[in-house]
C-alpha cells in the first residue's frame, strides 16, 4: 500500500493546475459557457498539448498509458476550475469504451485522435422515461445486410451535440430490462437519420438528444461482443463514476478555500462573520465532508481494475458518500455566502449547481445506496 | 497510490494471524466478542503477551522499544487484533503519557517509566478533568505548591478512566496561581500509593465501574517527578492530547461491529418475518454506516502516512476522531434496535464471564443496549467533538 502520489504525478498535477489557474478563470469560464457552442475547442486542445487527454490511454495508441489514479488527477484539476469541456463524454467514457472493448482498427481510428484532441466522443445510454438501471434499453439494433439499423431515442447525452462520433447502446436482443441483447455501435455523429437536439445543461455544461431514426451502420461498428456489451457498459460508467466523484472533490476543495475566504471578510456586526462559531462549525463539517470524499474517490480509484464485485461495490459506496458531501457542501457554500452565494455572480453558485448535477449523473444516492445494499458482505 | 498489500505485508499479515490464533485464548476472545466484563488481569495478561513479542508498542520509536512499523503495518496489526477479538491495549501509558515522556522528561524519568510503562509493570491513568474543568481543561484547580523538593498537591480529578486499578496517574496540577490560566499549570507524574489519594467509584449509565473520582489531600510528590519545566504543562497537554486523538478512532473495533451487526440482523426477525436484514430501511442503514467507516478507514491511513512524514499528529487527528465516534455510536445504536424489544432487558449480571444463569432474549443481547448508552461518551471524551471543531476551525481553516 501506498498513499502517495509519484513525483511524476504531482508535476503533471502543478502544470495542469498552473494552465487551469492563468488560462481558465471564472471570467474566462462563463465567457465559454455563454457562447453558441458552450464550450471551447481552443482550451481542449490546450489540454491535448498537456497530455491531459492522452494520459490514461494506451501507449500502443497514442496514450501514456496510465491508471484511474492519473485520471483521478486530472478530474480534480478540472473541478477546481469547473472545466465545462467534453472530458467525461470523449476520454473516460467514449475512449474508455474503446480501449476497453474496442477493435484493434476502432481502437487505431479513434484513440490517437482523441489524445490529440482532434475527435470528441459521446456515449448514448439514457432513454426518456428510463431512470438509472442500465438495462433500461429500448433503442434497437436490427441486423441489415452485413450491416445495422438503428433506431431509437437517447436523452441527455453529455456533449452529444458536438461529438464527432457517438457510441450508442442499442438492444440487438431481448426485451427492455433484460441484461443479455445489449450491443454497443460507434455511429458518425452525421450520419443519415440521426438528427441530435443540442442544450445546455443546468451547470452551463452541454448535452442532447439524440433520435436514431433506422442510421445505417457497417459490421466494423460493432464494438466488442453482439449481444453482450452489459459488462462494458457497467464499467464505463463506473469510470464515469469515478471521474465524477474526483471532479466533486476539486469542485468541493476549490469552493471550501472560496467560502473560508469569504467568511474571513465578509463583515457583519462590526466583525468578520468568521469569527462566529455557528459559522466556523458548519466550514468545519464542510472540511470534513471533503476530506472523506477524497478517500472515497481514491478508494473507487483504486478499485476501478479489481474484480467486478468488488468494483461495483467500491464505485457505489463512493458515489454514495461523494454525493452526500457535495449535497452538503454545496448547500451548506451557498447558505454561507447569504445573499450573494444565490446569485449568478460568484463561482459559489455555479460550483453548486455543477455539483448538484454530479449527484444525479449515472445514479444518485438512492440508487447507488440500494446497489451496494444489495451485495452487503458478511 | 496502490490500496493493494504488497507481498511484504501480506506476509505480515499472516505473521499476526498466526501470533494471535497462538497467543490469544479462546476465553478472552469469547469475553471480548461476547461484550463480558473484562478484568485488569485480563488487560495486563494481552500486555504482557504482545510484550514479550516485542509488538506492544508500535507508536514507540525503536530506541525505547517501538516496532519500527510502516504506517501500513501498523494498520494491519490493528485490524487483525481487533477482528480477532483481542482486548485493545489501554491507551495511557503507551500511547498518552510515554510520548510526552519521550518528548519532554528528564533522562531519569525516561530510564524509569518507559520500560515499566512498555512491560505492563504500571498501569496508568489520567488526571486531566476536574468536576469545574472539562472542556476548559486550562482552568483546572488542582493546586501544586512547592515545599523544598517537593510539591504539595490538593484538589480533586473526575472521568478517571480505570484508575481504580491504576499504580501511577499523570496529573496537570496549577503552580501559579497568579499566571494567565495556561501559564501556571505543571504536569506531574504521581504514585497512586501515595497517603493522601482517595479513589471514589463513578457508576455509569450502563451500570459499569469504568470511571472515578480521583481526591488528591496534602499528596506530596517529589519535584522530580515533574515533567519539564514548572509553569510549562499546558505544552505537554497539549502534545498529548494530539497522540489522544490519534488511535481514539477505533476502526478497527468498528470494523468487527459493523460484522457483529450484520450477523445480529440476520439472526433478528423483522416485523414481516423474514430477516431484519432483509429489511431495506434497516439495510439501507446498515450500509450508509458501512460506508462512512469504509471512507474513514482510507482518511486513517491517509493521516497515518501524512503523519509519518511529520513525524507528529496533526489537527487532522480531530477529523478521525469527530468521525470514528460518531461512527462507533451508530454502531452501537443500530446493534440496540436490531435486538427490538430484545432490548429492554437489564441483564447486567450476564455481563459477567462464565454467567449461566437464565436469559431474556438472544445470548448476544445483554450488552447491546448498555453498549449503546455507554458509546454516548465517545462524542465527549479526548476533547469534546464541539472542542475538536474549534481545533479544525483554527488549525486547518485559519479563523
Amino acid at each position: 500500500m501506498d498513499f502517495n502520489f509519484t513525483e511524476e504525478q504531482r508535476q503533471f498535477r502543478d502544470s495542469l493546475d498552473r494552465y487551469l489557474r492563468e488560462a481558465y478563470d471564472f471570467d474566462t469560464r462563463r465567457g465559454i459557457i455563454g457562447s453558441a457552442e458552450g464550450w471551447s475547442r481552443a482550451h481542449w486542445q490546450q489540454l491535448a498539448e498537456l497530455g491531459a487527454l492522452a494520459i490514461a490511454l494506451p501507449e500502443d495508441h497514442g496514450g501514456f498509458g496510465g491508471n484511474a489514479f492519473d485520471t483521478l488527477l486530472v478530474m480534480e484539476a478540472l473541478g477546481r476550475a469547473m472545466v465545462v469541456e467534453p472530458y467525461i463524454a470523449t476520454v473516460v467514457l467514449g475512449a474508455g469504451v474503446i480501449a476497453d472493448a474496442g477493435s484493434d482498427a476502432q481502437k487505431a481510428a479513434l484513440l490517437p485522435a482523441v489524445a490529440g484532441g482532434e475527435q470528441l466522443l459521446a456515449f448514448a445510454l439514457g432513454e426518456p422515461r428510463r431512470r438509472y438501471a442500465l438495462t433500461q434499453i429500448a433503442t434497437r439494433a436490427r441486423q441489415d445486410g452485413d450491416g445495422w439499423s438503428i433506431s431509437g431515442h437517447k436523452t441527455a447525452v453529455l456533449h452529444g451535440d458536438v461529438a464527432d462520433r457517438i457510441i450508442v447502446a442499442a438492444r440487438t436482443d431481448g426485451e427492455i430490462d433484460s441484461a443479455q441483447g445489449i450491443s454497443l455501435f460507434v455511429v458518425d455523429a452525421d450520419a443519415s437519420g440521426l438528427s441530435r437536439h443540442g442544450y445546455p445543461t443546468q451547470d452551463g455544461q452541454r448535452a442532447a438528444d439524440l433520435h436514431f431514426d433506422k442510421v445505417r451502420v457497417g459490421a466494423d461498428a460493432l464494438i466488442g461482443p453482439q449481444h453482450g456489451a452489459l459488462p462494458i457498459v457497467e464499467k464505463a460508467v463506473d469510470a464515469a463514476n469515478v471521474a465524477l466523484c474526483a471532479e466533486a472533490v476539486g469542485n468541493m476543495a476549490a469552493l471550501i478555500e472560496q467560502t473560508v475566504n469569504y467568511l474571513k471578510t465578509r463583515k457583519q456586526f462590526g466583525v468578520p462573520i468568521g469569527s462566529f462559531q455557528a459559522l466556523q462549525h458548519r466550514a468545519v463539517d464542510m472540511y470534513l465532508h471533503a476530506e472523506q470524499a477524497r478517500s472515497m474517490a481514491y478508494l473507487a480509484a483504486a478499485k476501478l481494475e479489481a474484480g467486478v464485485a468488488e468494483r461495483r461495490r467500491a464505485v457505489s459506496a463512493a458515489k454514495v458518500l461523494v454525493s452526500q458531501s457535495a449535497r452538503f457542501v454545496g448547500q451548506q457554500a451557498v447558505q454561507l455566502h447569504g445573499g450573494i452565494g444565490v446569485t449568478d455572480e460568484l463561482a459559489v453558485s455555479h460550483y453548486f449547481k455543477r455539483l448538484t448535477m454530479i449527484t444525479m449523473l449515472f445514479g444518485d444516492v438512492d440508487h447507488h445506496l440500494a446497489q451496494f445494499g444489495g451485495q452487503l458482505a458478511a | 497510490m496502490d490500496f493493494n498489500f504488497t507481498p511484504e505485508e501480506l506476509a505480515f499479515r499472516d505473521e499476526v494471524r498466526a501470533f494471535v490464533d497462538a497467543e490469544l485464548s479462546p476465553g478472552l476472545r469469547d469475553k471480548v466478542l461476547g461484550g463480558k466484563r473484562l478484568s485488569k488481569d485480563d488487560f495486563i495478561g494481552w500486555h504482557k503477551t504482545l510484550y514479550r513479542k516485542g509488538w506492544v508498542a508500535p507508536n514507540w520509536p525503536v530506541e525505547y522499544g517501538g516496532t519500527g512499523w510502516t504506517a501500513v503495518q501498523r494498520h494491519i496489526f490493528e485490524e487483525e487484533l481487533a477482528d480477532a477479538g483481542a482486548p485493545a491495549t489501554l491507551p495511557f501509558g503507551l500511547r498518552m503519557v510515554a510520548p510526552v515522556i519521550m518528548a519532554f522528561g528528564s533522562p531519569a524519568q525516561k530510564e524509569y517509566f518507559l520500560p515499566r510503562i512498555l512491560s505492563g509493570e504500571h498501569w496508568w491513568c489520567q488526571g486531566y478533568s476536574e468536576p469545574g474543568s472539562g472542556s476548559d481543561l486550562a482552568s483546572l484547580k488542582t493546586r501544586a505548591e512547592r515545599q523544598g523538593d517537593k510539591y504539595i498537591v490538593n484538589g480533586q480529578k473526575t472521568w478517571t478512566t480505570l484508575g481504580q486499578h491504576a499504580d501511577w496517574i499523570f496529573c496537570l496540577v496549577r503552580t501559579n496561581p497568579e499566571a494567565r490560566k495556561q501559564e501556571g499549570i505543571s504536569f506531574l507524574l504521581i504514585d497512586m500509593k501515595t497517603p493522601g489519594i482517595t479513589v471514589r467509584p463513578i457508576i455509569m449509565l450502563d451500570g459499569e465501574h469504568e470511571v472515578n473520582e480521583v481526591w488528591f489531600d496534602n499528596v506530596e510528590v517529589p519535584v522530580d517527578n515533574r515533567v519539564g519545566e514548572e509553569n510549562k504543562g499546558w505544552t505537554y497537554a497539549k502534545f498529548l492530547l494530539g497522540h489522544e486523538r490519534t488511535g481514539i478512532a477505533e476502526i478497527g473495533r468498528s470494523k468487527r461491529w459493523l460484522k457483529q451487526l450484520k450477523q445480529i440482523a440476520t439472526q433478528q426477525p423483522a416485523s414481516d418475518g423474514g430477516k431484519l436484514i432483509d429489511d431495506l430501511r434497516f439495510r439501507d442503514r446498515v450500509a450508509q454506516v458501512e460506508i462512512e467507516l469504509m471512507a474513514l478507514e482510507v482518511t486513517n491511513l491517509r493521516v497515518i502516512a501524512a503523519e509519518m512524514e511529520h513525524k507528529a499528529p496533526g489537527p487532522e487527528a480531530s477529523l478521525l476522531k469527530i468521525r470514528g465516534s460518531e461512527i462507533q455510536q451508530t454502531l452501537s445504536e443500530l446493534m440496540m434496535l436490531a435486538l427490538g424489544h430484545d432490548a429492554l432487558p437489564f441483564q447486567h449480571a450476564a455481563l459477567a464471564p462464565g454467567y449461566d444463569g437464565p436469559l431474556a432474549g438472544p445470548d448476544y443481547g445483554p450488552p447491546l443496549t448498555g453498549q449503546y448508552f455507554n458509546m454516548r461518551k465517545t462524542t465527549i471524551y479526548g476533547g469534546s467533538n464541539e472542542i475538536q471543531k474549534n481545533i479544525i476551525s483554527k488549525m486547518i481553516l485559519g479563523f
